[in-house]
Parts: structure tokens; C-alpha cells; sequence
């Protein structure tokens, strides 16, 4: 019944026995305890889940650990390195980006993705590129200006 | 919000995945973005999916024969930012980038749209109004299914339960061909309450072919054959225009939902008809 | 000894500071209740009623029961023992069905409890709850409030023959001599729909029972954790002090988490019952079908003014719809509506008239705002409507009406003290900014060309910082306890529980200036029962006013006391406190704040009549409310082939008395106007006529998307509140006060031409189009 699925996460490689149905949202927070991605829906909306599955972000609620089998993945967990914060985080804190931080997570995955497919994007782009991701708090003006902030940091 | 238990297979060819098919009583897995969340509201419980998200026969993009043949498994973010779907098929590749949002772009396929037939998707409205042609293959057989007989009704296609889609077979456009997706979006799917999208290429200061297709305000998305011929052999003036798409819903049993009545909803197909067509020209 | 504490003259009020909160937010290490793990933690899935009202006629749990990896599954009889869902409001002749933890022999709405069950994994739970079945004899059902107050409408609870759950009225001045002397009265029915508060995480709770010492500990997912605190004991049966609740990160409330809900007080009981850790958390379906809706308002206005636009009098019938049950604070909500009637306007007569209406729907209740939004949106139409009516600038009217600066305190009719303002000068600033003329001068070359272009005024003010313990059955105290420890460190517990605000940054701040320490030696603590003093919560603006005044006072007791050990230290009876050090006044000698916390806890010696240690507790309990303000314009565009709107610009200026920290201030003001804009264009609960909810996920219920809001341009006027020492009003819900009637108003303005005078929300592309179609006539 269950399946071996080998994955890298976070640059660490895991192999695990699996339910076909374990959702890989499920896989990445109860089997292997990284509790950064969020569960906000079930219908692939709010985003707040959203992880890299090869370099690109998908909504790890939306997809079966299986799937991800053989795959690389990365999470909010692994976007500093050697304690150095990520310039999406830093922008993200600088300018004020998150109140309660539960779609945080993905939001910081998501914006990560656009500006390297977009590296200096227009507010238009922006509000665009963050169609797949919810925030209740922000109203999102801080976090548009965040996202600038980092594409500025990213592109030098 | 979690799926009920089922068996998992993961062909690695096309061959593999129609034998499971025809030996199990098994469901398709492309992304997964339409029926993962189903399987999770427990709207869809299969016993067995068949994962055809390995197959690398099923990504691949080939120019042939004046046909550009995409794989059913390349995902919208592929299609769309692909150079050669961009240069050869342009309409397929902007409809692309309307669905959904990256995340889902970066998962959801096009034979997995297709399979779906959400009466509410962009892709059908560009199939349609691109005669795609459709290539099932089941263990022993294949066929070419005209988009025209591939939307069957609402969630109902003409692929059988051993069938799975390879590819879609689309016109390489020719030059002069101006094209247009245009739709409105539903505000919390981000699906179309009516999307158009639109083909047009003038020759000799006439509209020498148009091809409009349409989804969100039938059962099933259809080409607006009656726009079509109404723009053929005209000047494609705006008044051309205005009558023309006011054809667009001609024996249409048009939707009704929360989001938009039938009566609104066969106004903006009109509106956004006669959009995507200026947009074209 | 070495201190850590360094000294400081940089005062941080008023510094844009980034927030202290975040490094745990952005780096996933943040912990939510979903994030909870317990070493033998069960699942427990509730199944909910999927009609609006049936008899249950049996339910029978054998196959869930025997499904393996399910533990138990609860019913109705049950749970029969404990207390019911409690409601903390009186009023004269409230109604106040027994709401039981879960559905005895009737469901009342769509989404009710009617068994819970318990499993192993989340994914065998999920299983089971289908397993579970429930016969159910359908009966009339009503979901409308106005149907509802029908003779012959079905009676959603048996015990009383009507569907009127409370009534209210309150009045001021002389309401028929106003309406007698008026030269013009304008009407209007004005409605403020039903939305989903819609916090990104989630309701859930983690229940743990020690059965050696008889002690229960609840993580939730709360505003209010003390306040859950008391009434789960009470619904329990449990001591409060066997009982520890824990707020921990908490994803958003918006009012929707101010409750003790069934599923809190069913996962701590199951927690009891099978003597292993429990966890529940809602899916967004569940969320939708049973976390409380927010407004719900069917408003019917009748203004009365002169020609020359001077208003008179306002009555205004309220009918609230309550859903089938009371929660805690749902009566509450029309009668804070009531409150803030007359707005920023100089009335001398208001009537109000309240009915609230049981339904067969799920509960109403706070929602960011609560009562305010309704009464605001409902004065700011009326006043566009009379503007209309008289062909005045709406701009001139208000300035016209408002209270003056001189007349503060402002005793309005309706009871309150608004406490200080310049509501005119507010008004001039966002038209002055924002270049209204020129946008009129555009407006007509719009016209011309056959486009729709509108602008939108409105302006608002709030009733917050809650408040005076007389208005809340929760008491409106907040408490801070400020303790120096003996390294020097600084750690503040507050009665408050944020969840999302960035208190812990603010009340840094504030504890920086006041002690005169380096933020980095401030730790702010909230949220656990067992290590905080008793606190009232987070909710209606109240944070830094009140807690923050709590904290402010605890702090100035605390100086005292170190400038007693300092004088001991110093061998003088003339020192002063500043900056992490106390000072000899006649020697200049110096102690730092690490040597006297140290010597305060350890000694060996201490001041006469001094207690060891330097710990200080504050209750404040505010004299009044604080009343903020403000003024928010919107241009917008009507495209009239499809009806779709384009907010152009989007304008708030907002006083929220002294500022703490601006960048947090904006990010209030945004998202509140995010939420305020979602009902204006998009929100929407809605049954259908059988009582069926549908918009149950996100791909129907329309939250905004970052595309689907503007740019939003703030700016501020600074007029302190007398209220509190901290000159403090409040921002938490100024922003979606202020947003519907602005964005509305300008949606009527580009089609008043039209001969529009008023559009119920949201605003929906098909909804416009008609009115366009019809010339306006709808």
C-alpha cells in the first residue's frame, strides 16, 4: 500500500514510506516537521502552502507527496543560508510585509519565483504575479513594496 | 480535506500508462490542479490513479507538417513561455498565461485543462477557436478527435475511461494572422465567466479567415461559427464588429451562477467577442 | 557585575521601527496551533448538518466506531452535561437559546455539530466523519431576516413563536419636532451584507489533559485566551486554575476568534475523555460553514435636514441577522452600530430602532469593525444622498455639520464623549491632497466623452480603545506587568493578545522610552494563562491605548522603586531615574539599572518598607473610548460595457491620535482598507433560498487578490487623545470603516448623473451594468 518516495528538501536528501493520498503538504509538515508552508484552504487559492518543486513554486496542498518523488523541494525553511536571511525575507521585513505571517511563507516562495522570471517588475506585475497567494492583513501595499525592495537588492 | 485512499501506479511511457488503463479501473493524474482538490472535497474518489506526469514523450513540443504538436503534459507556464509556441501559435500561448496563477501555471497541463472540460477554463475557448485537434491513445488504438466533438458537455469529454490524451495537434498560424485571448475573470476562481479567444487575418483589406471560440457561457466552450461568418469577407469595421459578435451566442443555453446571470453573461461574451476581435486585428 | 542593559536617550515613539516579530514569520519557525505536535496526539473531525433545519432521528456511529484507528465518536447526549456556548450579553428581553457543544434532537443551520469523531491521524479522522450516519427529517427552514420577521415565518427555535431574538432602542433630542421642522427628508434602505471574517489560519485547537494533577492545558487559536480561559472552566465544569490556555501564533482573528466556540471546549473535553492530547483544526469549508459572519444588516435611514443642508435629525431601524444562536458577543454588534449613528455630525436628534432576528444560518458576530462599519457606511451614504437631494458639494455639507474643534468633549446624542478631533481640517487635508477640484473639473470632461468616472468621499469616526468597563461584560481593564530581571533584561507581559498587530514591537517601543533602555533588552510576552496576568484580550482597537497605558503606568510605578534602590545604592536621598542609569543629583555618581535590579533581587540588603525584586503590575481600567477619524477619498471608473469598477486612486487620511510606530499605523490602514474595499466590490456570504451556504471555499467567496486592490496613499493628522497618557486612539479597524462608503459613494457618483442615488454591496460587475443599462432606474 504505501510507496518509497526519495526527495532532496532543503538540500538534504530523505526517503520515506508514503500513502499514496499523503497530500505533500502533510509529507513536508508531519513526516519530516517543517512547519513553515501553511494550510489556509483545500482548493489551491490562498497559496499560503506554496513550496519549489524543481525551482518553480506549486501549492504543496494541491499536490501528492508522491508526486514529488525523485524531486528537489524547497520550503521557507531553506531560503537563508548560513544564517544569512534571503533578500525576499529581508525585504519582506524591512518594509513591513506581513502582520499575522501565516501566508508569509508562501508569499516569500512566490515573490521568490517572480523576480527571477521577472527581475524588475512594475507594481501591475507584482499585484499579478501574486494572484496565488492570499493575505488578509496587508492589504497588500507592504508587501508590493517589498517585493520591489528585494527585486531591487536581487538585480544589484 | 484529504483524498480517499487509492492505488498509485507511475508509468514511464505512454505504453505503460494504456496498459494500467485498460487493466485497472483507474483514473488519470496530469497536475492534479483540477482533481486533487475534487479527490480532497471528496467530489472524485477513484480507486486507482495513474500518475503520467514521467512520461517524457508527453512534454515535448514538435513544429511538423505545418502543425505544431504539444505534448498533453507540457504545463501552462511551459506553453506559455515557450519561444516556439510564442512564434508559431501565439493564441495558445497568451491563453496559457491567463489561467489561474503561477503556482498553478507551474503544475496544471494542457491535456489535463482539456480532459477537464471545465466549462469555465481559457484553454477550450483557444482549442476551439484553433481547430486543435485531439490524439487519444488507448492499448491497442489511437484517433484524432476534432475539437468540435471533443467537449462533450460540461466535465464530460469524448476520452474513454482507457484513453489518455498525448497531444494536441494546433495550426502553425500564418502570417497576417492577428490573434486574442480576452476574458472577464471570475473574482475569487480566477476562472472566465466568459472568455474569447480570436483569430483573424485580413488579406486584400477583408477579414480572409476568423475563427472565434468561446468559454463560460455554455456547458461546454464552442467556436462561434456565426461571428465567424458574419467577419468573413467584411472590412472588419467596428460596426463589423459590433454585429458580428452580437451572433456569439446564438443557440447558446448560457450559464447561470452566482457569479453572473445568463443574460449578463451572454452581454459580455458580446462585449468581450467584439474585444478580442479588435485585439486581433 | 557586567550588565547588558545599554543606555539610551534616542526616544523610539514615533520611529518606523521593523518589527520585532518577524525574524520567527519569514523563516517558517513561527508556531501556530496547526504546528502543535504532543507525543500521542489524537485528531479529532467534527460532522456537520448539511441541512438549515431537521429532527435528528437517529445517528448511528458503529461504523465510525469500528474503523480502524478511530478511538471514539461523541454525539449530542454526550455532551449533554456540559455548559452551553455562552453569550456575554444583556439586554432587557434578549432571547438566548441553550446553544449546546453539539446538536441534541434539531440542527439549526448548515454546518451545525452533530458528532465528533477521534482517530489516530488526521487522514483516519477524515475518513470516519463519512462513516458516521445521521437521519435527519428536513423542516421549514428561513435564511432571510426579513422572512423572518414574516407572521407565519417558520420559528427557528420552537420556545418562542416569532423569530425576534432581541429588540433595542435608543434615542436623543427630539426626534418628531426635527423631522416636523425639516425642509427636505431623504430615505433610503441600506444594506451591509454578510461577509467571512476570513483570518488566513485557520480556527484549531490542541487540548492535553494531565490526569495526575488534573490539569488541562488548551492551546487555541484566540484573541482572547483569559477570557476563553474563564468560560471553557465554565462550560467544562473544570476549576479555572486546573486550566491553562496558550495563545500561541496566532493567524489573523479580525473579531472572528473572540469566542468560545464548540469545537474549542469539544477537543479539550475529548482531551479529558480519552486522556491523550487532542488536536482539531477547521478546514476553510468548515471555516466558512461555522466561524462567525460578520455584518448582516438590513438598515433602513431617514434623514431630515433644512435647504441650506444643516441636518436635523437621523431614525434609522436596524434588523440584524443573528443566525440561529447567539455567540459571545453577538447582540452587541447593532447596539455598537447605534452608537456611532450620527457619525462625525452635529445632530441633536437620532432614533434608533434594533430587532435582531434568529435565521436558519450560522451565527453573526464581530467581524473588524464590528457595528461601526455598518453605522459609518449608512451616514456616509445618507449624507451623499441629502447632497444629492439638495445639489450641494458633498464636501461642503460635511464641513457644514461636523463638530467643531471648540465643542470637544462632544456629547452626542446617542450617550458617547467624543473625546477631540478636527474633523474639518481632516476633510481639507485628504481634498486638498488629493486635488479634488481639479477631479471634479475631470469628472465633467469624462462625462463628456461618455465615461464614468467618479469621486468618493467618506469619512468616519470610531468608537475604540474598548473601553470602559460598563460597555463590555469582559471588563474593559487591560493589565501589564513590567519585571526587571536581575541581569538587567526587561520583560513585559500584557493582557493583550495580538495576532498580527505587531505589539510586541509597539509596547518594545514604548517600554524602550519609558525605562530609557536599548529595545533589544525588552522582551514582550502575551498569551499564557499560566505566566501572564489575567488580561481581556485583543480586539475594538484596544491594544496600545489601553494596554499600552497599563504598561506605561507599571513602568512609571517601577521608576519609583529603582530610584529607591538607587538612592540606597547611591547613599543619597536626591536621585533620578533615565536612561538605564539613576543618578546622585548632588554628586553626579551613577548606577546602572543592572546593578540596582541585581542588588533588588539579591540583595543582601534592602530599602526600608521596600518588597525584594523589581516587578510592577498595572490594571488601567480608561475613563472613555477614544474616537479616531479620518477622511478617505476614491476615484474610481465605471466601465460601462461590462459594469466592471477601476479604483483609480485611493486616498486615507487617517488620525489615530499619537502615532507609535508609522510604518505599522500603514500597514493597519491598509489592510483595514483592503477589507473595507472587499466588501464594497466583492464579499459576500450567501444561502441560497433552501438554506444552503454557497460560497463555502475560496473559489466563490470573492477575498481580494493583490490585483484586485489599489495603490493606497495615506497620510495622518496627530490629534492626541485625552483619554490616556499615551495620547493614543487606535487603527486596528479605522481603515475598513472608512473604505465601503468611500469606494461606494464614488461608484454612485459616476452614475449619479444617471440618476443612481444608492447601490447595496458588493458592487458587482452585473449589478452595475444593470443600472447602466436602465439609465439608472433600478
Amino acid at each position: 500500500m504505501k510507496t518509497q518516495i526519495n526527495v532532496r528538501i532543503n538540500g538534504q536528501e530523505r526517503t520515506d514510506e508514503v500513502e499514496p493520498r499523503l497530500l505533500l503538504i502533510h509529507y513536508l509538515r508531519e513526516v519530516i516537521g517543517l512547519k513553515g508552508p501553511h494550510i489556509g484552504c483545500e482548493t489551491s487559492i490562498c497559496g499560503a502552502c506554496t513550496v519549489a518543486l524543481n525551482g518553480k513554486t506549486v501549492k504543496s496542498c494541491a499536490l501528492l507527496a508522491v508526486q514529488a518523488d525523485g524531486q528537489d523541494i524547497v520550503t521557507v525553511e531553506g531560503l537563508a543560508t548560513d544564517g544569512q536571511l534571503h533578500p525576499v525575507q529581508e525585504a519582506f521585513w524591512n518594509e513591513h510585509g506581513l502582520q499575522c505571517g501565516f501566508c508569509t511563507p508562501g508569499m516569500l516562495m512566490t515573490t521568490r519565483e517572480l523576480i527571477e522570471r521577472n527581475p524588475q517588475p512594475t507594481d501591475e506585475e507584482i499585484r499579478h504575479g501574486l494572484e496565488g497567494n492570499l493575505c488578509r492583513c496587508t492589504g497588500y501595499q507592504h508587501i508590493v513594496n517589498a517585493v520591489k525592495s528585494a527585486a531591487a537588492k536581487v538585480g544589484g | 480535506m484529504i483524498p480517499q485512499e487509492f492505488n498509485y501506479s507511475r508509468p514511464g511511457t505512454v505504453q505503460e500508462a494504456v496498459d494500467l488503463l485498460a487493466d485497472n479501473d483507474a483514473k488519470v493524474l496530469a497536475g492534479g490542479m483540477s482533481l486533487i482538490p475534487l479527490m480532497k472535497l471528496r467530489l472524485s474518489a477513484p480507486e486507482h490513479l495513474v500518475d503520467l506526469g514521467r512520461i517524457p514523450d508527453l512534454t515535448r513540443i514538435t513544429e511538423n507538417g505545418g502543425c505544431l504538436h504539444l505534448g498533453a503534459l507540457l504545463t501552462h507556464h511551459q506553453v506559455a513561455t515557450s519561444a516556439l509556441v510564442q512564434e508559431k501559435c501565439p493564441l495558445i500561448a497568451e491563453t496559457a498565461a491567463h489561467i489561474g496563477d503561477a503556482q498553478v501555471r507551474n503544475m496544471g497541463t494542457l491535456g489535463g485543462s482539456a480532459a477537464h472540460a471545465d466549462p469555465a477554463a481559457d484553454y477550450p475557448a483557444a482549442l476551439c477557436a484553433l481547430e486543435a485537434k485531439v490524439r487519444l491513445v488507448r492499448r491497442n488504438s489511437e484517433r484524432l478527435v476534432d475539437i468540435g466533438d471533443f467537449f462533450v458537455d460540461a466535465l464530460t469529454t469524448d476520452v474513454e475511461p482507457d484513453e489518455i490524451i498525448t497531444e494536441l495537434i494546433l495550426p502553425v498560424e500564418e502570417a497576417g494572422t492577428g490573434v486574442s485571448y480576452q476574458k472577464l475573470r471570475q473574482p475569487a476562481s480566477g476562472f472566465a465567466i466568459v472568455g474569447v479567444a480570436a483569430r483573424v487575418r485580413i488579406s486584400g483589406g477583408k477579414i480572409a479567415m476568423a475563427r472565434v471560440g468561446v468559454t463560460g457561457l455554455g456547458a461546454t466552450a464552442y467556436r462561434a461559427t456565426g461571428v465567424e461568418a458574419l467577419l468573413e469577407g467584411s472590412e472588419g469595421s467596428q460596426d463589423d464588429v459590433a454585429k458580428a459578435s452580437a451572433a456569439v451566442d446564438e443557440g447558446v443555453d448560457a450559464l447561470s451562477d452566482l457569479h453572473a446571470s445568463s443574460d449578463y453573461r451572454r452581454h459580455v461574451a458580446r462585449v468581450f467577442t467584439a474585444r478580442a476581435i479588435q485585439a486581433a486585428l | 557585575m557586567e550588565t547588558t542593559v545599554t543606555k539610551k536617550t534616542e526616544r523610539l515613539i514615533g520611529k518606523p521601527i521593523r518589527r520585532r516579530e518577524d525574524p520567527r514569520l519569514i523563516t517558517g519557525t513561527a508556531t501556530y496551533v496547526e504546528d502543535i505536535e504532543l507525543p500521542g496526539m489524537h485528531y479529532a473531525a467534527v460532522v456537520r448538518s448539511p441541512y438549515p433545519a431537521a429532527d435528528i432521528k437517529g445517528i448511528d456511529t458503529r461504523a465510525a466506531e469500528q474503523h480502524p484507528g478511530v478511538v471514539a465518536v461523541y454525539t449530542g447526549k454526550d455532551i449533554d452535561h456540559l455548559g452551553a456556548v455562552p453569550c456575554g450579553i444583556s439586554l432587557p428581553d434578549l432571547r438566548i437559546p441553550h446553544h449546546h457543544l453539539l446538536a441534541q434532537d434539531r440542527v439549526y443551520y448548515v454546518g451545525h455539530p452533530v458528532a465528533v469523531v477521534v482517530a489516530r491521524d488526521r487522514y483516519i479522522a477524515a475518513d470516519a466523519i463519512d462513516l458516521v450516519e445521521v437521519e435527519y427529517e428536513p423542516t421549514a427552514s428561513v435564511s432571510e431576516p426579513e422572512e423572518a420577521l414574516e407572521a407565519g415565518a417558520p420559528a427557528v427555535h420552537a420556545e418562542w413563536a416569532d423569530n425576534v431574538a432581541f429588540t433595542h432602542h435608543q434615542a436623543g433630542g427630539d426626534i418628531e419636532k426635527a423631522f416636523a421642522e425639516a425642509d427636505v427628508i431623504v430615505k433610503e434602505r441600506i444594506v451591509s451584507q454578510r461577509l467571512a471574517p476570513s483570518a488566513m489560519e485557520p480556527r484549531g485547537t490542541v487540548a492535553s489533559w494531565n490526569s495526575g494533577d488534573e490539569t488541562l492545558t488548551v492551546y487555541s487559536s484566540t484573541q482572547i485566551p483569559h477570557i476563553l480561559r474563564t468560560l471553557m472552566a465554565g462550560v467544562l465544569g473544570l476549576p479555572e486554575h486546573k486550566l491553562r490556555v496558550i495563545a500561541p501564533e496566532v493567524g489573523g482573528g479580525f473579531g472572528s476568534k473572540c469566542e468560545l466556540y464548540p469545537e474549542e471546549a469539544l477537543t479539550a473535553f475529548i482531551a479529558m475523555k480519552i486522556g491523550k492530547p487532542v488536536k482539531w483544526v477547521l478546514t476553510r469549508r468548515d471555516e466558512f460553514l461555522a466561524t462567525i459572519h460578520g455584518r448582516g444588516h438590513i438598515d433602513y435611514y431617514e434623514l431630515a435636514a433644512k435647504k441650506d443642508g444643516t441636518m436635523l435629525g437621523l431614525k434609522v431601524k436596524i434588523i440584524q441577522d443573528v443566525g440561529s444562536f447567539h455567540m459571545l458577543l453577538t447582540p452587541a454588534m447593532p447596539t455598537l452600530s447605534v452608537l456611532m449613528l450620527p457619525g462625525l455630525y452635529r445632530f441633536k436628534n437620532v432614533h434608533a430602532d434594533v430587532v435582531g432576528v434568529f435565521t436558519h444560518r450560522m451565527a453573526t458576530d464581530l467581524y473588524r469593525g464590528a457595528g461601526r462599519p455598518e453605522a459609518t457606511h449608512g451616514i456616509e451614504r445618507m449624507v451623499e444622498v441629502l447632497a444629492a437631494e439638495l445639489k450641494m458639494d458633498p464636501v461642503e455639507l460635511r464641513i457644514k455639520n461636523f463638530v467643531p474643534p471648540s465643542d470637544f468633549p462632544y456629547d452626542t446624542p446617542m450617550g458617547v464623549s467624543y473625546d477631540s478631533g478636527n474633523y474639518a481640517a481632516i476633510l481639507e487635508k485628504a481634498v486638498e491632497t488629493v486635488g479634488y477640484s481639479q477631479l471634479r473639473e475631470q469628472q465633467e470632461e469624462a462625462r463628456r466623452q461618455g465615461r464614468l468616472m467618479g469621486i468618493g468621499i467618506a469619512t468616519y469616526g470610531e468608537i475604540c480603545a474598548f473601553g470602559p468597563s460598563p460597555a463590555l461584560p469582559t471588563g474593559g481593564w487591560e493589565s501589564a506587568t513590567v519585571k526587571i530581571e536581575p541581569s538587567g533584561q526587561v520583560t513585559v507581559m500584557t493582557g493583550t493578545s495580538p495576532h498580527g498587530q505587531g505589539t510586541q514591537t509597539t509596547f518594545s517601543q514604548i517600554a524602550a522610552d519609558e525605562l530609557g533602555v536599548d529595545i533589544d533588552d525588552i522582551v514582550v510576552a502575551h498569551g499564557d494563562t499560566s505566566t501572564v496576568q489575567h488580561g481581556v484580550g485583543t480586539f475594538g482597537s484596544r491594544n496600545t491605548s489601553v494596554g499600552g497605558t497599563a504598561l506605561v503606568l507599571a513602568i512609571r510605578e517601577l521608576k519609583e522603586k529603582i530610584e529607591t534602590y538607587g538612592a540606597m545604592l547611591l547613599e543619597s536621598d536626591d536621585v533620578t531615574y533615565a536612561a538605564g542609569v539613576c543618578t546622585c543629583n548632588k554628586t553626579g555618581k551613577t548606577v546602572t539599572l543592572g546593578e540596582i535590579a541585581m542588588t533588588s533581587w539579591t540583595g543582601p540588603t534592602y530599602p526600608a518598607n521596600t518588597q525584594p525584586g523589581l516587578v510592577a503590575t498595572n490594571y488601567w481600567e480608561p475613563p472613555n473610548f477614544a474616537f479616531p477619524f479620518g477622511a478617505h477619498i476614491v476615484v474610481s471608473e465605471v466601465d460601462p460595457d461590462t459594469g466592471e469598477v477601476a479604483i483609480q486612486r485611493y486616498l486615507a487620511v487617517d488620525d489615530c491620535g499619537k502615532v507609535i510606530n508609522p510604518l505599522l499605523v500603514d500597514g493597519q490602514v491598509h489592510g483595514g482598507v483592503a477589507q473595507g474595499l472587499g466588501q464594497a466590490l466583492y464579499e459576500q456570504v450567501v444561502y441560497d433560498d433552501t438554506g444552503q451556504l454557497v460560497t463555502g471555499e475560496y473559489m466563490d467567496y470573492a477575498l481580494p487578490k493583490a490585483a484586485m486592490v489599489p495603490t493606497i496613499e495615506t497620510d495622518r493628522t496627530e490629534t492626541p487623545s485625552p483619554v490616556n497618557p499615551l495620547g493614543v486612539k487606535g487603527v486596528g479597524e479605522a481603515g475598513t470603516i472608512a473604505a465601503s462608503p468611500a469606494v461606494v459613494n464614488s461608484v454612485v457618483d459616476a452614475l449619479s448623473h444617471l440618476g443612481v442615488r444608492h447601490i447595496d454591496m458588493p458592487l458587482t460587475p452585473e449589478k452595475i451594468w444593470k443600472l447602466v443599462q436602465q439609465g439608472g432606474s433600478a
